[in-house]
Formats: structure tokens, sequence, C-alpha cells
């Protein structure tokens, strides 16, 4: 066992988990975060989206104990409250059914707007084709992304 | 219409229902059906006060006027479904299941409808054996008809005993009343009081013996409107608990071992190393082998350590299988001839001797796997002899009775609790996750959560059944069916009749009597091969006949809803009016499921080295009044991405009782990169009452894309999924 000190959502988290334990196991079975979903635990699925310096990355993915940097999670997305305009633009084109996917899509969404503003189908295409939304909602979500992005992105 | 709620669930059944049951008895889960009693003592200690209407299922009460309102001590063949608390707050009880379908929503708009209330006023108690009324289970697109129908009596019952209510308390005739917005309103006198205020204090039970008429489609103002899923903002947070996020205090983590092949026998056990694990319990029960502790890590390592010995028979592999459903047939119990549901007409022999000319083609649909994100998860929980267990399941009262018939407890001590759902697609009608679950909380006396692994849900999980499909036709001299002999092997019976006009028919189930896979419900079920199979050979006879094949189509329908979603889905889709190249085919299809109506267009581009990709898909749907198009819509556009998938590549590759390729890295599921444009076209008919919606907009898409690939290129794929490999092309 290691113990670890996280920076998730703006707080320093310390945690005991195994050496070898992912991040994703950490979040949703140490911390009580059950916002990121299990899909695969492999990285194929994209379920377990979080940002990781802004950046998208699959938490079943990443040892907890060597990850440095911050960590923001789909419960630390929204500012005090305020959704975040892609949360919003996910409610408002009804981008999701079961809404298992939601978390993951959403923070890949971020992570992609964060790096490009103005993302074009394309852009979409190769930066969530890694997300599995088994619904079938895609074109919603794409419908989403460029909404959120008309409005200011990630504000 | 009258709604005819007052029969038991058996008499409600239409034919395509017949088909559904015929589905569900092929994988052996026949529902009992028994009668739920509620204490409604507990109903009001929950919720409070005020008014609880009920529905009385006792059988043999027939449809009476007048009906009676009842204080506490009635009988108790009474199931509650609807409580309007002292402060307006409607409460409906249904034990239907939300997995993604979006029927929170479309039967919080029916009640809200009816009862005259804003949607935010109502909550939907649902798949809680303990709380709802019995219900079979959330599957065959049933709960619009059903459900839906239900609750809008059930609330409109409630809303004319408030009226009755106002009125006595205002000494005016109920039929100057109105209600609007929880009130019931004088226009006359210039009064209006609150629901909750008239049932204040009270303690009310109603059991309605006669239904009124509910609020007719065309006169809707909240159902029949694009409406927002109710509790959208929990899924876009995270908030939302699944089956999968629960936490319970002490609660504990297990795995199962699973045996390398189908059908194994464990010939040696041995579990001392996982014993000896500080903080592991084991339970070691027959051929049950579990591991229970704090953290998923540590029972994973703890199982590796469990040391198994297996052996397997040899088993049916996937390079076989078509030519082995054909001649696995039961013919002792089901199927062979008449099949289901008395599929045959005139002779057929005698309508291919009058053909001018005459088919004959065989289709294929594999095994495939419904991989809902959420796989099987399972909280269970045992307390003074009484077990709760909350789980991911379509149909809760059925595992409720798996579960007291593995722990030999009776019904009334099994509890199942059904958080909404990370999606199921028909693949989730079994409990077997909340046994092992349970199980495993016996075993080591706590809470116990399971989560199967994907890879467990890919193997252990059931599968959509593989099919064979045989058709023998033949045409007039003016391209009229004369002919059609029909042919399933083992795919299933759901929309195996024909809905084109043939006078000479015959149409036959024939399912396996020992399929090498753990086969069952799937969205649809074998609605998808039945079409795959009817319209790709409706496209072939076009040919045959030298003509389009969208008019070969109009040439043999009679029914004016088929016509006209074909008619809507080609002028939306400008079928006709583009040729097809070597590079980009057209192609339509349609047909006829559980009351809706369908037609899909495709258009598809091929590349050089026989890819394909679906580039534009148009579908009109008609379902009757449409109770959210938001949400019907939504069902449409994700029916078609699903489909897509079974189309063009998924299948289950299998060996000596292995699958193999149980993940998503190589068992291929649409992604956004096969997204194509797609368009619904909605016939909204106010004056038929609505159907359900989210498995028959799937059917359309793989014969239409087999027909486009036929345009573009001149060869004809017969079997599911059509891009196995990619296309042959000539020169």
């Amino acid at each position: 066992m290691a113990n670890i000190t996280l920076l998730i959502n703006g707080s320093e988290r310390k945690v005991e988990a195994a050496d070898d334990e992912p991040l994703l196991s950490v979040l949703r079975n140490r911390l009580g975060m059950t916002g990121t979903k299990y899909g695969c635990g492999v990285g194929q699925c994209g379920a377990c989206t979080v940002l990781l310096d802004g950046k998208a990355v699959r938490s079943c993915r990443l040892t907890a104990a060597t990850v440095k940097g911050k960590v923001v999670t789909i419960e630390g997305l929204a500012a005090e409250g305020n959704l975040q305009p892609i949360q919003q633009a996910f409610l408002e084109e009804e981008a999701f059914q079961c809404g298992y996917c939601t978390s993951g899509m959403v923070m890949a969404a971020h992570g992609l707007l964060s790096a490009v503003p103005k993302p074009s189908d394309d852009d979409i295409f190769d930066h969530m084709n890694g997300n599995i939304c088994r619904c079938g909602t895609y074109q919603r979500i794409m419908a989403a992304i460029h909404r959120a992005a008309e409005k200011g992105g990630r504000a | 219409m009258k709604p005819d709620v007052t029969k038991d669930a058996a008499a409600l059944e239409t034919s395509a229902e017949v088909a559904e049951r015929a589905e569900l008895e092929q994988h052996a889960v026949e529902p009992l059906r028994h009668l739920f009693e509620v204490s409604r003592r507990d109903l009001f200690k929950l919720l409070g006060s005020g008014l609880i209407v009920g529905y009385c299922v006792r059988k043999g009460l027939t449809q009476e006027s007048g009906r009676a309102v009842n204080r506490e001590n009635e009988s108790n063949d009474l199931a509650s479904w609807l409580h309007i608390g002292e402060d307006g707050k409607v409460t409906v009880f249904t034990g239907k299941v939300e997995m993604g379908q979006n029927i929170r929503t479309s039967l919080t708009q029916q009640v809200a409808e009816e009862l005259s209330v804003p949607m935010s006023a109502i909550t939907l108690v649902m798949g809680d054996t303990d709380l709802t009324p019995f219900d079979m289970g959330t599957f065959g697109s049933r709960t619009t008809p059903q459900m839906g129908t239900r609750l809008r009596t059930v609330s409109a019952n409630a809303r004319g005993l408030l009226v009755e209510m106002a009125a006595k308390r205002w000494n005016v005739d109920p039929a100057t009343l109105s209600v609007k917005d929880g009130m019931v309103v004088s226009q006359k006198a210039g009064k209006r009081i609150s629901y909750g205020e008239l049932t204040h204090g009270q303690k009310l039970v109603m059991v309605p013996e006669a239904d009124p008429e509910p609020e007719s489609p065309a006169k809707w103002r909240i159902a029949g409107t694009p409406a927002s899923k109710v509790d959208g903002k929990a899924f876009v947070t995270g908030a939302h608990q699944y089956t999968s996020d629960m936490s319970r205090p002490g609660m504990m983590h297990g795995k199962v071992f699973r045996p390398p092949a189908f059908n194994s026998k464990l010939t040696s056990v041995d579990t001392k190393k996982a014993e000896q694990m500080a903080g592991v319990t084991v339970v070691h029960d027959g051929d049950f082998i579990g591991v229970v502790a704090g953290d998923p890590g540590l029972a994973q390592k703890a199982l590796a350590l469990v040391e198994v010995q297996t052996q397997a028979p040899p088993q049916v592999n996937d390079a076989g299988l078509f030519d082995y459903l054909r001649k696995d047939v039961d013919t002792e119990t089901r199927g062979g001839s008449g099949g289901r549901g008395g599929n045959n007409a005139g002779s057929v022999e005698a309508g291919m001797a009058s053909a001018a000319k005459t088919l004959s083609q065989s289709y294929t649909a594999a095994y495939i796997q419904h991989a809902p994100l959420e796989p099987r998860a399972a909280a269970a929980e045992w307390q003074d002899g009484k077990l709760t267990v909350w789980t991911g399941t379509q149909r809760p009262f059925a595992v409720k009775e798996e579960l007291a018939a593995a722990f030999h407890i009776s019904q009334d001590h099994v509890r199942v609790i059904v958080p909404d759902t990370g999606s199921a697609y028909g693949g989730k009608h079994t409990g077997e996750c909340a046994v092992e679950a349970a199980r495993l909380a016996k075993g080591a006396g706590k809470p116990v959560k399971l989560v199967w692994t994907r890879e467990e849900e890919f193997t252990w999980a059931y599968f959509r059944p593989a099919g064979v499909i045989d058709v023998k036709s033949g045409i007039a001299a003016d391209g009229k069916l004369v002919a059609w002999e029909y042919h399933n092997y083992n795919s299933g019976p759901a929309a195996i009749d024909t809905p084109y006009n043939v006078p000479n028919k015959k149409v036959e189930f024939h399912p396996a009597k020992n399929p090498p896979l753990r086969q069952g419900s799937y969205r649809g079920l074998a609605a998808t091969a039945n079409h795959f199979a009817r319209e790709s050979h409706m496209d072939e006879l076009a040919q045959l006949a030298g003509m389009d094949p969208l008019q070969f189509r109009l040439k043999n329908i009679t029914d004016p809803r088929l016509r006209a979603v074909f008619e809507k889905a080609a002028e939306r889709f400008g079928w006709g009016k583009q040729k097809a190249t070597r590079q980009r085919g057209f192609g339509i299809a349609g047909g006829f499921e559980k009351n809706g109506y369908l037609a899909t267009c495709a258009e598809i581009a091929v590349d050089a080295r026989g890819q394909v990709r679906i580039v534009r898909v148009v579908e009109s749907f008609d379902c009757g009044a449409v109770v959210n198009p938001n949400g019907l819509r939504n069902q449409i556009e994700g029916a078609i991405v699903q489909g897509l998938g079974g189309a063009m590549v998924e299948a289950i590759h299998f060996a000596d009782g292995r699958v193999l390729n149980g993940r998503f890295r190589d068992y291929h599921v649409p992604r956004f990169r096969d997204l194509p444009k797609i368009e619904v076209e909605l016939i909204d008919r106010k004056d038929v009452p609505p159907a359900g919606a989210g498995e028959t907009p799937l059917m359309g898409l793989a014969p239409a894309v087999a027909g486009a690939i036929f345009s573009a290129t001149g060869i004809r794929l017969r079997g599911l999924p059509l891009m196995a490999k990619p296309l042959e092309l000539k020169g």
C-alpha cells in the first residue's frame, strides 16, 4: 500500500491505495467520487475520462501513485454550482440517453474545447473517437460540442 | 379508445406481444404472475397523508360503472399507483425501470397531462419490488402502450375524485369545475383550491372500478410536446448513482471465478492461498467460487490465487454455426409446422407453380452482444434474514423470484431495487449478478457489491441469437407477390410475418434445440434479422422484376400507414433522384413491428479498398400519437446507430466454448467516426394510441445498407454483419 496525495478538483486529498491501483479505482472506491465511470478498465471506452492538467486522460490507465498534476473530475467541473458551457450544452441538446458515458464524454469534450475552442467535425472525430456511447447519441453530442463552442467553449 | 385496464396482462397481449412472449419462452424466463400486495399504511407512513389511488388487479373484476372511495382497511388486492400529498406533490409508482429509454420523462408527462400538474411536481418511484406494483418487466416496447395508458387512467381517476371533492366542498355541480396547475377551479364562482388543500389531513384510498376516458392525444398540452429528461442535470454533473456507484455501510467488494470455457466442469479447487490473504473471504459453494475484500483490487488479487482445474466438452464453433443451426432444430416443443401465430395462407406450392419468376435465397445473422456501457452490477445486503439487492435489471420482479428460489427463502423476504440503469437493450432480463452478489454477501456476512468486468459482460451475459433464414418466393409478371415461404432457424419469431400482400405463404420459426451460446432477448429481438432477410429478399425480387425497389414494395403494400412511411422517407431522402455509382449507393427498407411503422433510406460510400461507410440515413417512423418528440427522436437516432453496429461489423467469435473477441478493442461497436448524418421524419398520428418506440426504429438500417451496397457494386451481401470483410470489388 502507498500513501498518496492527489490534487483533485482543487483540493489536496490524502489516500492510502495499492501501489498499482488505477486512479479510477482510487476515485470511485476510496474517495467515493463515483461520477467517473468504469466501462472497460483498459482504456477502450472513455467512460473513465478525467482531466489531468487540463488534458483528457483515461483514469483507468493511470496508476494513482504516479499521478502528478491537477486532476479534475466531473464532480469538479461546475464552478460553484454553475454548469460549464459544455455541461449546459449537453443538457440543451439532451446529448445522452442512459447517461453512463456522459461523464467521460463531457470531460473529453471539455478537454477538446480547451485545446481547440472551435473544433470542426473532424476534430471531434479525432478527439472523441475513443469515447463510446452505446445508446448512440453521437449526433447530439457533436451538436452539444458545437453549441458549447459557440457559447465560448470552456468559459 | 377505451383503455382496458381491468384485465390481467395476458389478456392485453397483441399479436406482437405474443411473439414477444414466444421469445421469452425461448430462453426459459416465462414469468410467473402474482399479485403484489401493498400495505397502504406503509405508504402513508412513507409519504404522509393525502390521496392514494390504487388500481384493482383482481381477476374477474369487470368494468362497472361508478367508482369506490374507501377508507384504509379494504381488501389488499390492491396495487397503489399514485399518491397526492398535502403539499401537492405527486408520487407515482411503477414497476417499469429507466435505462435510458427516457420513460421516467414520458410517463411523467402523461401523469402531468391527466392531473394537470407541472411535471416538476411529480416523482416516479420505479422498479422497487417493495414499493411498486408487480410488473412483468421493461421490454417489448410495452411501457408506452401499457404503462402509459394505465397511469393516464389512474391519473384521470384521481382528477375526477379531486373535482368531486371540490364540488362537494363548494356545493356546486362537478361539471362546472375544471383543473389547472394542481388546482380545481370554478370559473363561475371564481374559486380555486389546490389538490393538497383538498386532501389535507386525510388518508384517502381510492380503488376505481371504472376507467374514465383519458384525454385524447389531440387535446394534449404537456404530453405530445418535446420534454427534456426530468433529471438530466444529474447526468452532466456525475451526481446520478447507478447500481455500480452504490455504497452501503460496511460494504465489501466481490469477484467471481469464471472458468476458461462454457460448460466447464471443475475438477479440482484449491482456495487456501486466497483464504490466507488478510481481509479476504472466500465463498465456495458447489461450482460457485467467489472472493470478498475491502476493495475490488484486493478481491481481484485474491481471485487470481484461487487454483481451479477445469474440463470442458467439445463445443460448436462460430465457423460451423449456420449449418449447425439448420440441423439442430427443436422439433418437439416448438416451431415446426405452423411455427408461431399461424402465418400460413393459401398454397405455397400452387403459388410457386403459378409464378412468372421465382427466387430462393438464404440470409444469416451472427451472435452479437448488447455491451451496455454499465456492465451487470449488484449490491446485496442481508438483514435479519431479509435480502435487499440493488441491481440494474429490466425485470426486478423476476429477479426477486430468482433470488428467492436461489436462497430458498420466501419472496416477501426479498426486495429488489433498480436504480436508473446504464442501459440494457434487452440484455439485462436476468439476475445472475444479483444472485452472485447475494451469495457473496451471505458468505461474508456483510453487504457486497459486485460489478462485472467488461470481459465478463462480453462472455457470461447472454447473446442475441444467431440465425439462418431461408426464403423462397414467386412473383407474377406484373411484380405482384404470389408465393412466400419463409423459415427462420433460431433467430426468433419477432416480426417474422411479412407485411406485404401475398395470397400463398408459409412462415415458420425453428428454434435450435441446443444453441451453442446462451441466448436471450435483444432490443427488437429477431425483428432485425427478419427485416434484414425479408427486405433484402424484396430488393432481390425487385431486381428480378426489373422494378425500382421502392415501386416494387409499394405495389405489394395495402396498409396505408406502411405506405406512408415509405413515401415520407423516400421524399425526404430524395429517393430516385441520384443515380448510384461505383462509389455511392442508395438503399431503402421498411416494415412494421410492435405497432410501429418504419422506413429507412441509406446512402453509402465505397472506397477503392472495398470499405463501406454509411454517409446518410433518413428514417420515417410512425408509432401513433407521439408522447415526447424529443425523447422519440433520441431513441430513433440511437436505434439507427445501434443498428449500424449489428449491420456492419458486430459479431461474437467463439471457439471451444470461449469468446474470442470479448473486448471493445476486438468487438467494434459504433463510434463517432462511424456516424452518418441522421435525419428523422416523425409521423405524429394523434388519432392512434401511442405505441412503444425503443426497438422498431432499429430494423430498417441493415437491409437498407445492404441494398445500397448492391446498388453501388452489384454485390449482394446476405449475412449480418455485412462488413465482416471488405467487399471484393472487381476490376
